[in-house]
């Protein structure tokens, strides 16, 4: 294993005992447990899903992914994220654009606020609507007299998953639309364009970006998301069941196979999204994501 | 709306256009999904009176589900403090085959749905599993106990703690270490002495939030708890359970005490952010 010194100005001669950084034992020391440490909680877990899913071998694998509650599992998670996604990301852009281009009072508590999903249990996040929707609950009987379901059926569903996914877009933006101020959509107001044509031509190039990477970020949160949607979902087979959801039926029927082949899916997601999100980082450089929190 | 705001003073004078537009909206949708939602647990739980709430949160089952969420969080959380500055400085500070794929898998627990991290786990550490084998006949039993709670956060917690040090590490000035190997420091000492300072707010940003985090998980931790009562079941499934009883009242105290929790590590999470920042301006 090569392990070379940090990128400090350091005499050629004088790297191997260079005061501004570790001897090579220790180096290697720490490095290695590093590795072991994401070895066994990060490379195991991933490598696991996929073993469970081809135990049986390649033809049990299509079988469970091309089962009807499968696939009406994947139909139903497509669904839900086709509809929070673009709410989230409207909502995040209103925010970032009011938030970054202008100053008034009570700014800060508002980004507290925009963050506070991130804060809540996802439990407690498919709760809340149950307290209000639910049979029970403050609207339950005036929805239930007018024949409408949002508990245990699928608004209930994206409404968890909205909630649970709602900061992603706005916290990405914000930092990216404060960096980059507000004289150049001075500019193209002063010179006659309209407010829209200059959030297209102006703003939207500058953020595109971070914008992707929210995104991206949001849409692998409402495809995997699974407390706050099995608290409101009532896991109604075929129709209420998101493909989280049907991993752990699944999974709780002892049908492991089938659980990981499903759960295979869903790793590819987050690979994938890795994958873009890594990219995106290149491309956007510092600029897009500083933040450490998802 | 912004006529008016501005002649309020609230907000300063700006051409740019739809200011009274976007916050509208952004305060609409986030009162309608987020916080007229939220409140509604609030009234609920202030709805069951002084006495009746009490009798439901010391409730035995209540009380360990909520101590078992909160010391697993706690533990999971400082582990990762020392695993992730460790994982940070490596990835910042050295070269090694495979750094970059490492760098970019350290955010797999945000990626990865959290049922899937879950079962994963669950078959890594039960009795047959890759490790629950090794550790089984010593006695060490992981999955199904409260020590697999542990595992599943750390998995959960390790990004946050890992990407809130990272960038403070990588803007690290390399002259005060040299200043501080001048004045005759040893490397351990320059790390106690110069480093850990630096970094310690950003350290205890990153165990707040893997905290907070793991207060509330609950897909990556049931599969592999087990869920006895009053051993491995964590407050988030208490909900879950008081909820399918139809029991809205237990479920909403139990609900209201995780809030508390929750609010309060959110307000700490803040106060250090605001304490590093300030000390950040002065030096």
């Amino acid at each position: 294993m090569r392990l070379s010194a940090p990128p400090h100005p350091t005499t050629p001669g004088l790297r191997r005992v260079s005061p501004v950084t570790e001897r090579p034992a220790t180096r290697w020391l720490l490095v290695v447990t590093a590795l072991v440490f994401l070895l066994f909680f990060l490379l195991m877990p991933l490598a696991a899903v996929f073993v469970e899913a081809l135990r049986m071998g390649i033809g049990p694998y299509f079988a469970a992914l091309v089962d009807p509650d499968a696939i009406a599992a994947i139909k139903l998670t497509l669904l839900v994220a086709a509809i929070s996604v673009p709410l989230n990301l409207i909502f995040g852009l209103c925010a970032a654009w009011s938030i970054a281009k202008f100053q008034f009072k009570g700014k800060s508590l508002l980004v507290t606020l925009i963050d506070l999903p991130f804060s809540v249990s996802p439990v407690i996040a498919g709760l809340i609507y149950v307290l209000l929707f639910g049979s029970s609950g403050w609207f339950g009987p005036w929805l239930a007299g007018h024949d409408i379901q949002i508990v245990f059926a699928v608004p209930g569903i994206v409404l968890a998953t909205i909630f649970v996914t709602l900061p992603f877009v706005a916290r990405e933006l914000i930092p990216v639309m404060q960096q980059s101020g507000t004289d150049d959509e001075e500019a193209a107001l002063s010179l006659g364009a309209s407010g829209w044509r200059t959030f297209l031509k102006v703003t939207l190039p500058n953020i595109k970006w971070g914008l992707l990477y929210g995104v991206l970020l949001c849409n692998a949160r409402a495809m995997g998301e699974f407390g706050a949607v099995s608290v409101v979902s009532g896991h109604i087979r075929s129709f209420t069941n998101t493909m989280p959801l049907h991993v752990e039926i699944l999974y709780n029927e002892y049908n492991f196979a089938a659980a990981f082949a499903v759960a295979s899916l869903l790793a590819v997601l987050a690979l994938v999204t890795l994958v873009l999100k890594t990219c995106l980082e290149a491309r956007g450089g510092p600029g897009v994501s500083s933040s450490g929190r998802p | 709306m912004s006529a008016r705001a501005i002649c309020s003073g609230w907000v300063r004078p700006s051409v740019m256009p739809g200011f009274g537009m976007t916050l509208g909206f952004t305060l609409a949708y986030l009162g309608l999904v987020v916080l007229i939602p939220l409140s509604a647990v609030m009234f609920r739980a202030a709805g069951l009176g002084w006495q009746d709430f009490l009798a439901l949160a010391t409730d035995s089952r209540t009380l360990a589900a909520v101590r078992l969420s909160f010391s697993t969080a706690l533990l999971a959380a400082a582990l990762n403090a020392v695993f992730g500055l460790l994982v940070a400085w490596v990835l910042v500070r050295y070269s090694f085959p495979g750094k970059r794929v490492l760098d970019a898998m350290v955010d797999l627990p945000f990626a990865l749905p959290t049922a899937v991290a879950g079962i994963a786990l669950t078959s890594l550490y039960a009795g047959n599993g890759w490790i629950g084998q090794f550790l089984e006949p010593l006695g060490i039993k992981v999955a199904y106990a409260p020590l697999g709670i542990m595992v599943a956060l750390t998995f959960i917690g390790l990004p946050f703690v890992v990407r809130t040090i990272q960038p403070v590490l990588h803007d690290l000035d390399a002259e005060i270490e040299e200043a501080a190997a001048t004045l005759g420091a040893g490397r351990a000492r320059t790390f106690r002495k110069v480093i850990l300072p630096v970094l310690s707010p950003s350290l205890l940003t990153g165990f707040a939030l893997a905290c907070a985090r793991g207060v509330g998980e609950y897909g990556s931790v049931i599969f592999i708890a087990g869920n006895i009562p009053h051993v491995s079941e964590i407050a988030p499934l208490l909900i879950v359970i008081r909820l399918e009883e139809f029991n809205y009242a237990g479920a909403t105290a139990v609900a209201a005490i995780m809030l508390a929790i929750s609010f309060i590590l959110l307000l700490l999470i803040n106060l250090i952010q605001a304490w590093s920042s300030q000390r950040m301006g002065r030096a």
